[in-house]
């Protein structure tokens, strides 16, 4: 599903050059539930950055679903984003304005997706998710969890490949992270591919797969046995 | 433009933003409102100054004469100047200039006016017919002094509205009376009145210039003379061509009559157009004020919009990075952003715009200030100034709206 090959990236800070990603390589197969690990500076949001496309590689490749992923201009990059990957944020990112239903149906809408059957489908995404009753509320009514629920729902609306998650719950308690991660878990039990970045020991072991950076290179990538989530919730 | 999911999503976001599509829409609303109404102030005060001149043909010319001042070939000073019909008729065929009407005014001396054997004290004045219209005279009754009456040496009367109020008021008409002047009956043909106010018109009783100089001893004598020229195209290029005019006569009168050159006094001539000029200067200036205060408000509202895009543009960076990362494309959100800003400027805009001319519509005429005179505003005029306000908050909402889906999307996702 992503293929990546001696990928290499760094930022311009002034007159230096801070090199973040030091030629990572690194495939995952449909159906895996990894967990990108590491210290803050070791390089995993900036994996996870370039591959939710929303930042550019220096060099090396990226194939994502056979696709090569290099020199997008940014509406291409728009399209490959809207139908290949679906985002859960540290800081969920919901619009504050708009209600739960409205946030989750937001994806379709640049997909195209008449308003009627946008707004089933996101009814139907918010109950997976257990929010139906919450449909009309606003993000600002809902409690933490229940945020990134709405966020989480709104990443599986679009139907993508892949569901990047950049520490999904860096911002919640320890009960509330187990619930998001049951959710992500039976997510990835019905087929989901999903990439979770964390620095959690207890969230990362929930995956199938970890893989640790650090200082910008791959130095562990092992397969775990999975923590049930469900047993603390 | 007619994508309706675009339509409904604007309409979300504005529903959940009211106060800042309040705002925005109220400067923009208030901006158009100030200028339409200063614009329709300053038509106002346009027509009424122009109202305020219509009490005579603004090209009139009037010519009287006066003593002498200045000795002149051996001619002394203080000598009282006559013109004659000769005058009259030099300038209407020697001259060569050029006018519209002319005509004569003639005051008998010593006339007593009676009727119904009551003695009656207003002035009376042998006149032509071309005077009606250099005095911009209405008849309300009858008719004014015509040809016939010249050729006939008739013995009719015109009188004002203030004479018949007064000396005719038990009568219906006082058409077909009798006024007897100095021993002879003067049958009244006509009523006038006059455009605007002129108080020494009011009080005067006009016979045939032929029958007022046979019948009371004027012979050849007349007072004055009464010109009215052609409007050329501009103001400037009228009073030009009626001081050319003026130059023109005096030169001949000051000839003819034996008048040094240099003597101002001795032929006296009224040019109410120069008058007028410095009115319409006086007008230009004003609208020039008013539009120089509309287009500072227009630039105030332009301004006032685009700071107002900014900050919108900036309080919604998160959003915008939201969007991208859900698959907006760059022109998508630019588009929506646009789309809203044109869609909230031109509401308010034209509701700015159909208040105040609503405004100006009901108390406009009803305005009564000295020099103000039914404000009104050029609805083109006004149409255009909120075109090009929805036009610049449009591009004062592009740049921002260009920056903001240029900043990366992980930047603008760390925006708070």
């Amino acid at each position: 599903m992503i293929e990546i090959k001696n990928l290499h990236k760094s930022y311009k800070m002034g007159s230096n050059s801070l090199h973040v990603l030091k030629g990572i390589n690194f495939s995952c197969e449909a159906g895996e539930l990894v967990a990108i690990m590491g210290s803050s500076g070791s390089g995993k949001s900036t994996l996870l950055n370039i591959l939710g496309m929303l930042d550019e590689l220096d060099e090396g490749s990226y194939d994502l679903d056979g696709v090569p992923i290099k020199n997008l201009n940014e509406t291409k990059a728009a399209q490959y984003r809207n139908k290949f990957l679906g985002f859960i944020f540290q800081s969920f990112n919901l619009i504050n304005y708009k209600s739960a239903l409205e946030n989750v149906a937001l994806p379709l809408y640049y997909q195209r997706v008449g308003r009627k059957e946008r707004q089933e489908k996101a009814l139907k995404y918010l109950e997976q998710v257990g929010l139906k009753e919450w449909a009309t509320h606003l993000p600002s009514e809902l409690s933490g969890g229940q945020k990134q629920r709405v966020a989480i729902a709104r990443a599986m609306a679009a139907e993508p490949k892949v569901l990047l998650a950049d520490e999904p719950t860096g911002a919640l308690d320890s009960k509330t992270s187990y619930e998001v991660m049951d959710l992500i878990q039976k997510i990835n039990d019905a087929g989901n591919t999903i990439l979770v970045v964390t620095h959690e020991e207890d969230i990362a072991e929930m995956c199938k797969r970890i893989v640790h950076l650090k200082d910008g290179v791959i130095v562990e990538d092992k397969k775990v046995e999975q923590v049930r989530a469900s047993q603390y919730v | 433009m007619f994508d309706i999911e675009r339509w409904q999503e604007i309409f979300d976001t504005i529903r959940k933003n009211k106060l800042r599509t309040f705002l925005t829409g109220l400067s923009v609303a208030s901006g158009i409102f100030i200028l339409v109404i200063l614009l329709g102030f300053g038509q106002g005060m346009q027509n009424g100054i122009e109202a305020e001149f219509k009490t005579d043909a603004a090209t009139s010319i009037w010519v009287w004469p006066r003593r002498t001042t200045m000795e002149y070939k051996g001619l002394n000073p203080g000598r009282q100047i006559q013109l004659r019909n000769k005058d009259y008729d030099v300038i209407a065929n020697d001259l060569g200039v050029e006018y519209q009407k002319a005509s004569i005014l003639y005051f008998p001396n010593n006339v007593r006016m009676l009727y119904n054997n009551d003695v009656i004290t207003y002035s009376l004045a042998g006149t032509t017919p071309e005077l009606q219209t250099i005095e911009n005279e209405f008849l309300s009754e009858g008719r004014y002094i015509n040809y016939t009456d010249l050729q006939t040496n008739a013995k009719v009367a015109v009188i004002s509205n203030k004479i018949k109020r007064e000396v005719f008021k038990d009568l219906d008409s006082p058409l077909g009376e009798y006024l007897n002047i100095s021993g002879a009956g003067f049958k009244i043909v006509g009523v006038f009145g006059e455009m605007g106010k002129d108080e020494d018109e009011e009080e005067r009783i006009f016979i045939p210039l032929t029958t007022a100089q046979l019948a009371f001893n004027g012979g050849d004598k007349v007072n004055n003379l009464n010109y009215m020229l052609p409007e050329k195209g501009t103001i400037d290029e009228t009073v030009a061509s009626s001081e050319a005019f003026v130059k023109e006569i005096k030169h001949y009168l000051h000839q003819e009559h034996g008048v040094a050159p240099e003597d101002e006094r001795a032929i006296r001539v009224w040019n109410p157009i120069e008058e007028a000029k410095r009115y319409y200067a006086l007008t230009g200036n004003i609208k020039f004020f008013f539009w120089f205060v509309g287009i500072c408000t227009i630039i105030a509202g332009v301004v006032g919009v685009s700071n107002i895009m900014m900050i919108v543009v900036k309080e919604r960076t998160k959003e915008i990075g939201i969007r991208k990362a859900l698959g907006a494309r760059p022109w998508g959100i630019i588009g929506m952003i646009l789309h809203e800003a044109i869609f909230v400027t031109a509401i308010s805009g034209f509701s700015g715009l159909i208040l105040s001319m609503a405004l100006l519509e009901v108390v406009g005429p009803n305005i009564e200030i000295d020099y103000v005179l039914n404000p009104s505003v050029n609805f083109q005029v006004a149409f255009t100034t909120v075109i090009v306000l929805v036009l610049a908050g449009a591009i004062a909402g592009f740049f921002p709206a260009w920056r903001a889906v240029r900043v990366h999307t992980i930047d603008a996702l760390r925006d708070e």
